[in-house]
């Protein structure tokens, strides 16, 4: 563990549902509790993975979820008179694999087998998302895949990791270049990442 | 990220970290020059047309010189997405999608280090990294300075290293210096004659046009620049064909040279035919005179009155308007101030032969005369065509005899281009010597700034050129006709300084190389330090 004592332990927040090499499947304990779009997960204590997707939908696929909120005033309520529903829903995440830990060392490429279901999901430390997010080689990953919506995913894990950095444009940018050369005929795909990222903003 | 690291051998890696790495070989060919992907930033900017590199591939170092720069993308869109993209994407995109290129000529290689530098017959492999060469580099290439190597300048950007000249070998074959008018051809033209004077490769004789080598000249900033009297004292003597102006110059003069009309022959009337107006008849018509009268055609020529030349031309079967236009133009030779009914004593060729025997080294100072474009050819033809059959009969006699070989001589002439233009190249005495190479160890410093002017099989014998900035296309086309990789140079010389730099390239130099010349200033005089340095008419003459 990179982690400083000082620095916040990672949160548990899921477990695995699904799992193989490229992609996982892991469930919230607690409903809407998953990390954001791009945040990075470990998976037990080897593998780190991105939040590629979050949907929250009915426990069990035959009953479809009722609205509940006619007369009601706002929708804290529906959840405060239906308590039930608490344990009617849950909140799903699908987790891209792009690296994982052997020994001391971090791989940031797919690992050599699946983790075992029920795996324990953790939102990775900014110390650890420091560790993991630079050099950005993971981007291979995403940018070669078929995710339809990879490079807001790409976009999302840099915009999150970026302030775990002292200086989070000189990480954006080497991330950048490090895009830009794996896209060597494809500047316009580059210039659609960037348009997603923070780079402009004062204080960045 | 991958760089070509691995192609690094690692004995030469401690080497090359003390060297500016610019980039590695991504393609090209030995023909057209290689493609140097440039990488650092700075190197982007600061690598120049003329930079010398090194290549290192995995058994050989290659040496070249960037000849071409240029913007490459992998990506031909990328400049609309730049266009809609800001500052960052810029940033991210330059290095990456966007590179330079830079166009390097390999010139030569080594196998090892000591060893000689060959010219470049095989290719540095894909990645070999390219390095801005060091000045170990430029030393193995150019050799240090010593007796028969003299400091001419530095390479570009590298102010402290010396880029050095065979002058032993430089004067084995005509050489020239070109470059438009104030680019520096004079200084440069100092140098060259200070180093072939202090190393004593040769003798040096110098048409000096505009009085500027043998006593101080003026240059366009206003500084003096001392001459090779003020610097070398009595190893230098100055023959002057106008005595007022030395005198008024302040200038130390040897001797107050007078040519004799019975000196010049019928061939320096038909050298001159462009200038005086001659024309080809008037120009036969001379040789016919010198039948008739000898030695003192031209005075006796002239001596006759203007109604006498009927009857002198049905004498010797010439048109009389023919003989009355070539009076015309003879008269303008007898009003030189410097030529004189006949020749004192054995006249001033044989005076500066003797000079010249003696190892000492001739200027001969035109004074105002150096506008006068009929004197300055009329007096390097005389002078030079007879001291060349000296030397050839004394070249031969040593041949046949097994003897000493006199030593070699340097011919400095300036608008070259008047006496080695296609027209008169074959008859006047520099077409021949330059064609001739050294074989009676006589060799011409052509010192022009219109090459495109110079007979072209003239200008192919040129062995060592060394080139100043020029504007005209054509000719820049002439100074590189011959020269192989000549189309690469072309962009070199198109970008050179307007002062104080030149091209320089062929015989006497491995391989073509940009040079920042040398100061020719108090340090210069004092490095060449000959006994003497420094002298004031005073100290010369009390």
């Amino acid at each position: 563990m990179s982690s400083a004592p000082s620095a916040p332990a990672a949160a548990k927040f899921g477990e695995v549902i699904e799992a193989s090499v490229e992609r996982l499947t892991g469930q919230c304990h607690a409903l809407y509790d998953a990390p954001p779009l791009g945040a990075l997960v470990r998976a037990g204590d080897a593998l780190f993975t991105l939040v590629d997707g979050v949907s929250t939908a009915a426990l069990d696929p035959g009953r479809r979820v009722i609205a509940r909120g006619a007369g009601l005033d706002s929708e804290s309520d529906v959840y405060a008179e239906h308590p039930q529903l608490e344990r009617l829903l849950r909140t799903d995440v699908t987790l891209t694999v792009v690296g994982h830990r052997d020994g001391g060392r971090i791989f940031r490429h797919l690992p050599p087998s699946p983790p075992r279901i029920h795996t324990f999901l953790y939102a990775c430390s900014s110390g650890e998302t420091a560790a993991f997010m630079e050099p950005a080689d993971w981007t291979a990953i995403l940018l070669s895949g078929a995710l339809p919506a990879a490079d807001d995913v790409i976009a999302a894990a840099l915009r999150q990791a970026a302030p775990c950095f002292p200086d989070p444009r000189a990480f954006l940018m080497s991330a950048c270049r490090l895009i830009a050369a794996q896209l060597p005929a494809d500047a316009a795909r580059l210039a659609a990442i960037m348009r997603r990222l923070p780079l402009d903003e004062p204080g960045v | 990220m991958t760089t070509a690291n691995g192609v690094e051998p690692e004995s030469l890696e401690s080497e090359s970290a003390a060297r500016e790495r610019v980039g590695a070989v991504v393609g090209g060919s030995l023909s057209r020059g290689l493609d140097v992907r440039l990488e650092a930033a700075p190197a982007v900017e600061n690598v120049k047309v003329g930079t010398f590199v090194t290549m290192q591939g995995r058994f050989n170092r290659f040496f070249g010189i960037v000849t071409d720069l240029r913007l490459d993308s992998s990506d031909p869109r990328a400049g609309l997405a730049v266009a809609f993209g800001g500052a960052a994407l810029a940033e991210a995109l330059s290095g990456a999608t966007a590179y330079s290129t830079a166009s390097v000529s390999p010139m030569l290689t080594t196998s090892a280090e000591g060893e000689a530098p060959q010219p470049a017959r095989s290719l540095p492999p894909h990645f070999a990294p390219a390095h801005r060469a060091s000045p170990g580099d430029v030393a193995a290439v150019f050799g240090g300075e010593d007796e028969r190597h003299i400091w001419i300048g530095s390479p570009l950007d590298m102010e402290e290293t010396r880029v050095c000249l065979n002058l032993e070998e430089f004067v084995k074959r005509s050489n020239g210096v070109f470059g438009k008018s104030g680019s520096g051809k004079s200084f440069l033209t100092r140098i060259l004659l200070a180093g072939i004077l202090q190393r004593g490769t040769a003798v040096n004789l110098v048409f000096d046009m505009h009085s500027e080598y043998g006593w101080q000249g003026t240059s366009e900033s206003g500084y003096a620049p001392k001459g090779l009297k003020q610097l070398f004292g009595a190893r230098v003597s100055v023959f002057t064909l106008d005595p007022d102006s030395s005198r008024r110059r302040g200038a130390a003069t040897d001797v107050d040279a007078r040519i004799g009309l019975d000196e010049i022959e019928p061939e320096d009337v038909g050298v001159l035919a462009a200038t005086l107006g001659v024309t080809d008849l008037g120009a036969q018509a001379c040789h016919t005179l010198k039948e008739r009268w000898g030695d003192g055609w031209i005075a006796e020529f002239l001596a006759r009155a203007p109604d006498e030349l009927a009857e002198l031309a049905e004498k010797i079967g010439e048109n009389a308007a023919t003989l009355g236009a070539l009076r015309r133009r003879l008269r303008v030779l007898q009003r030189l101030g410097f030529v004189a009914e006949r020749a004192e004593g054995g006249g001033v060729v044989r005076e500066i032969m003797e000079h010249l025997a003696d190892n000492r080294h001739v200027v001969i100072e035109f004074g105002r005369h150096g506008d006068n474009l009929t004197a300055y050819l009329l007096v390097a033809n005389l002078i030079t065509r007879r001291i060349h059959e000296e030397y050839r009969r004394r070249a031969e006699r040593a041949l046949a005899t097994g003897g000493a070989q006199p030593t070699p001589l340097v011919i400095t002439i300036e608008e070259a281009h008047r006496f080695l233009d296609p027209g008169v190249a074959s008859r006047t005495i520099f077409g021949t010597i330059a064609r001739e190479m050294r074989k009676y160890r006589v060799t011409l410093l052509v010192v022009d700034q219109r090459p495109a002017g110079i007979d072209d099989e003239v200008l192919s014998q040129i062995g060592t050129r060394i080139v100043c900035q020029l504007d005209n296309d054509r000719d820049v086309e002439a100074v590189l006709s011959g020269a192989p990789g000549s189309r690469e140079l072309r962009g070199v010389i198109a970008r050179l300084e307007a002062q104080r730099q030149s091209l320089m390239f062929g015989h006497a130099l491995p391989m073509p190389v940009v040079v920042r010349t040398r100061a020719y200033d108090e340090d210069f005089y004092a490095a060449v330090g000959a006994a003497g340095a420094n002298l004031s008419r005073e100290d010369l003459f009390g």
